[in-house]
């Protein structure tokens, strides 16, 4: 989770396949995916794409070229991490056995400035959100209660 | 132009895209009918202008475009129905694709509703030729028909050319719609950088003004940009010596005192031993294939790379140059040729002869005097027979080297071959659909007894439709291109290579094509002249050596300075 990551950042037609066309390249290309996050952005029509792949910074250059060529896209970038704002999304499900272990989970939550979204009878269901190394810690600190379910959405960025 | 739908006209889908096809100058139209695309032949019906070549086989529909679009530089067109007969067309798509040759492949597709219900003869194929395309499309209503194809046309032959491939639902075709049709097609066109920046002109023209052995490596690019003038005209003005690529090959006449041979694993002396000593490479419209560079990185050593092509991804791709520019090779060269100092360069012009003439005397006397037929004899026939302006269509293998070697080229884009996916069978459709596509050129197709075989089905398209083609059939029994590896690297256990063939004579009584059987020279000749004489489609097939080798040779995974010249120096390893 520490390798460096490098951010491209796609804006692309928002039309069926392009997201198939642009996962296949990195494919062919024989990148691994770390994370994608694909939504609309500010302009209607253009979807926005936050990729995080692992690769020296010739590979990545290349990679973005490729990208470019796809009729589809209309722009393609990498962007070093400290021009970035960054944020992950995880939610998470947890048994809770007491009380006292729900206050517990309450702490944990509190440190990590998440926020209960639903409270069940045996259950709580939890939101954080921040860069990937505050996820992992939340992570790591959760681990010693019944995790049931845990989903994170990797990385989604804006320009500083 | 004669147009026959007027804008806002009201037809079905099918009409709509013959009459795209009017407008988008297309000429021939290489394909086969099937259930999803009987609506587009009905239409076709209605529109003579439109001549459709009946093929045998979807695949040599598209090597046929390909070969159409390399003699006319416009787009090559295909007609495929769904499943099977699209399926068949993604070798030839796959090809075009690694050559960058502009093609637009149109498929009938299941009715929309059907989609994704494993239909009958219904296949993924936008997903199928997704890599082997420059762009594809899906198209399910008869309105979007016009915007798609004026679209489609753009891209294939804009920037760098390739296959683009148009899918339409059988609903799309049947449906009416309103005929709207725009060419403008800015949105596309802005991205393109076809310039060099003056800063970018600067730099190329200091490093070459200060250079002490240039070396030109130029590639299809030049042939794509569609002139070879300027490339001339550059390596003239500083005496830089010119080596082209094997799909570059015919961009200046072969017999010019600066051309220097083909680089590559199957190239010239000269070729393969100056990237060694070059200290300024200017690389236009090429792409440092691992053919071309070998081990890349014992290529070239000591040199600034200068790259131009109009892709930017390749700049940095497979060799990282001092000087990347994007741009259109003819454009960039035009740019830079005032501002380069005339020079002369005989000291290191010198050395390219001592290469030649090493060449000449390990490898060319020795097979041009060979007391057997060999296939090189057999081309430098059909050179000198030729006056050394025919086309020649190349199969792949060793038929494809001797093409290319022994052909010495003197008039512009001449010589078309499968270069990068290296397609066995790609040159007897491709030589149909050049000669189709420009009935001027006399058109020779070079190909093996394997690769005949592989499309061996187009004779009958080439009698039908009246192709008068000249089929060169260089007969060894052999995979000869295998057998040679196997000779030379796994000790002669030929494995799998050895071919009984049919009785190639009576094949061509079959399918009503002429021909000729040469075993000596002297036969070669005569046949030759005849073939020449006779009107219509011609097969001569010539009995060569069945163990001969191309030299010189650079084994797999060793660099351009361990290209062997002969068979003796091998040996010696
Ligand atoms: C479709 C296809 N299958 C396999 C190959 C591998 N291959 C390359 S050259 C060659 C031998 C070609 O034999 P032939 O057509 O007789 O030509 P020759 O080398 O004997 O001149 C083969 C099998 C290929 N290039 N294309
Ligand atoms: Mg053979």
């Amino acid at each position: 989770m520490t390798r460096q990551l490098s951010n491209i950042i796609i804006w692309a037609e928002n039309k069926t396949g392009v997201f198939f066309r642009i996962l296949w390249l990195f494919r062919r290309k024989q990148f691994n995916i770390e994370s994608a996050t694909v939504g609309h952005s500010e302009t209607p029509g253009i979807t926005r794409f936050t990729i995080t792949v692992a690769g020296n910074e010739n590979q990545i250059a290349n990679m973005v070229k490729q990208i470019t060529k796809l009729v589809n896209v209309i722009k393609a970038e990498t962007v070093a991490t400290d021009m970035l704002v960054y944020r992950e999304l995880a939610l998470m499900k947890v048994a809770v056995k007491n009380s006292r272990e729900k206050g517990d989970i309450l702490r944990v939550i509190e440190h990590f400035r998440g926020r209960a979204i639903n409270m069940a009878k045996n259950t709580v269901t939890i939101e954080v959100t921040g860069d990937e190394n505050k996820i992992d810690a939340f992570y790591e600190n959760m681990k010693d209660f019944a995790v049931l379910e845990f989903v994170r959405t990797g990385r989604t960025a804006l320009f500083k | 132009m004669k147009t026959r739908l007027k804008q806002g006209q009201k037809v079905q889908g099918a009409e709509i895209i013959c009459e795209c096809l009017l407008r988008a100058g297309v000429t021939v139209i290489f394909g086969y009918p099937g259930g999803a695309n009987i609506p587009i032949y009905d239409a076709l019906y209605k529109y003579p202008e439109l001549r459709h070549i009946l093929v045998r086989h979807e695949q040599g529909a598209a090597h046929a475009a390909e070969g159409y679009a390399w003699a006319t530089g416009r787009p090559g067109v295909c007609f495929a129905t769904s499943g099977p007969g699209a399926t068949n067309l993604i070798t030839g798509l796959a090809d075009a694709m690694l050559d960058s040759i502009p093609m637009v492949c149109i498929t009938g597709q299941v009715p929309s509703p059907l989609l994704g219900s494993d239909a009958f003869q219904e296949a993924d194929i936008l997903g199928m030729t997704l890599p082997v395309t420059k762009h594809n499309y899906l198209v399910t209503r008869a309105d979007d028909i016009a915007d798609v194809f004026a679209e489609a046309f753009y891209l294939a032959v804009a920037g760098r050319p390739g296959p683009v491939l148009i899918d339409i639902t059988k609903d799309a075709q049947v449906d009416y719609a309103e005929f709207r049709y725009k060419e403008n097609r800015d949105r596309l066109k802005k991205r393109l950088k076809l310039e060099a920046t003056e800063e970018e002109i600067g730099q190329i023209s200091s490093l070459l003004n200060e250079a002490l052995r240039p070396l030109i490596v130029a590639g299809h690019g030049i042939l794509l940009s569609g002139d070879g003038k300027t490339l001339l005209s550059v390596a003239e003005k500083q005496d830089i010596p010119v080596t082209l690529t094997q799909l570059g090959l015919s961009a200046i006449p072969h017999d010019h005192r600066l051309f220097m041979g083909m680089p590559g694993m199957h190239g010239n002396v000269a070729a393969n031993r100056a990237p060694l000593e070059t200290d300024v490479l200017l690389a236009v419209g090429m792409r440092f294939h691992d053919r071309v560079t070998s081990k890349v990185s014992a290529y070239a050593p000591q040199a600034k790379i200068i790259h131009i092509d109009i892709d930017p991804s390749e700049i940095g791709k497979n060799v990282m140059p001092h000087l990347g520019v994007v741009g259109d090779a003819k454009a960039v060269l035009g740019q830079l040729l005032p501002k380069l100092k005339s020079r002369k360069n005989p000291g290191w012009l010198k050395k390219f002869e001592a290469w030649k003439s090493e060449e000449q005397k390990k490898v060319f006397t020795r097979e041009l005097l060979s007391p057997k037929l060999k296939s090189a004899q057999v081309i430098d026939e059909i050179a000198r027979q030729t006056g050394f302006q025919a086309t020649i269509v190349a199969d792949v293998g060793q038929n494809q080297m001797y093409a290319a070697r022994y052909y010495q080229y003197r008039k512009y884009n001449t010589h078309f071959t499968s270069g990068g996916l290296g397609t066995m069978g790609f040159a007897l459709p491709a030589g149909m659909g050049a000669k189709l596509g420009d009935p001027g050129r006399e058109v020779w197709i070079v190909i093996g007894d394997g690769g005949i075989q592989m499309t061996l089905q187009e004779l009958a398209t080439i009698v039908q439709e009246k192709t008068e083609v000249k089929i060169a059939l260089l007969n060894n029994n052999y995979l000869g291109m295998v057998r040679q590896w196997q000779e030379l690297f796994y000790k002669g256990n030929y494995s799998e290579v050895k071919l009984k063939n049919p009785n190639f004579q009576k094949l061509c009584e079959g399918f009503g094509i002429s021909s000729l059987k040469a075993e000596n020279l002297k036969e070669t000749k005569e046949a030759i002249n005849i073939a020449r004489k006779s009107q219509g489609p011609f097969l001569i097939e010539f009995t060569v050596e069945a163990e001969e080798n191309v030299f010189p040779m650079i084994p797999a995974g060793a660099g351009i300075g361990e290209m062997v010249v002969s068979l003796e120096e091998l040996s010696k390893k």
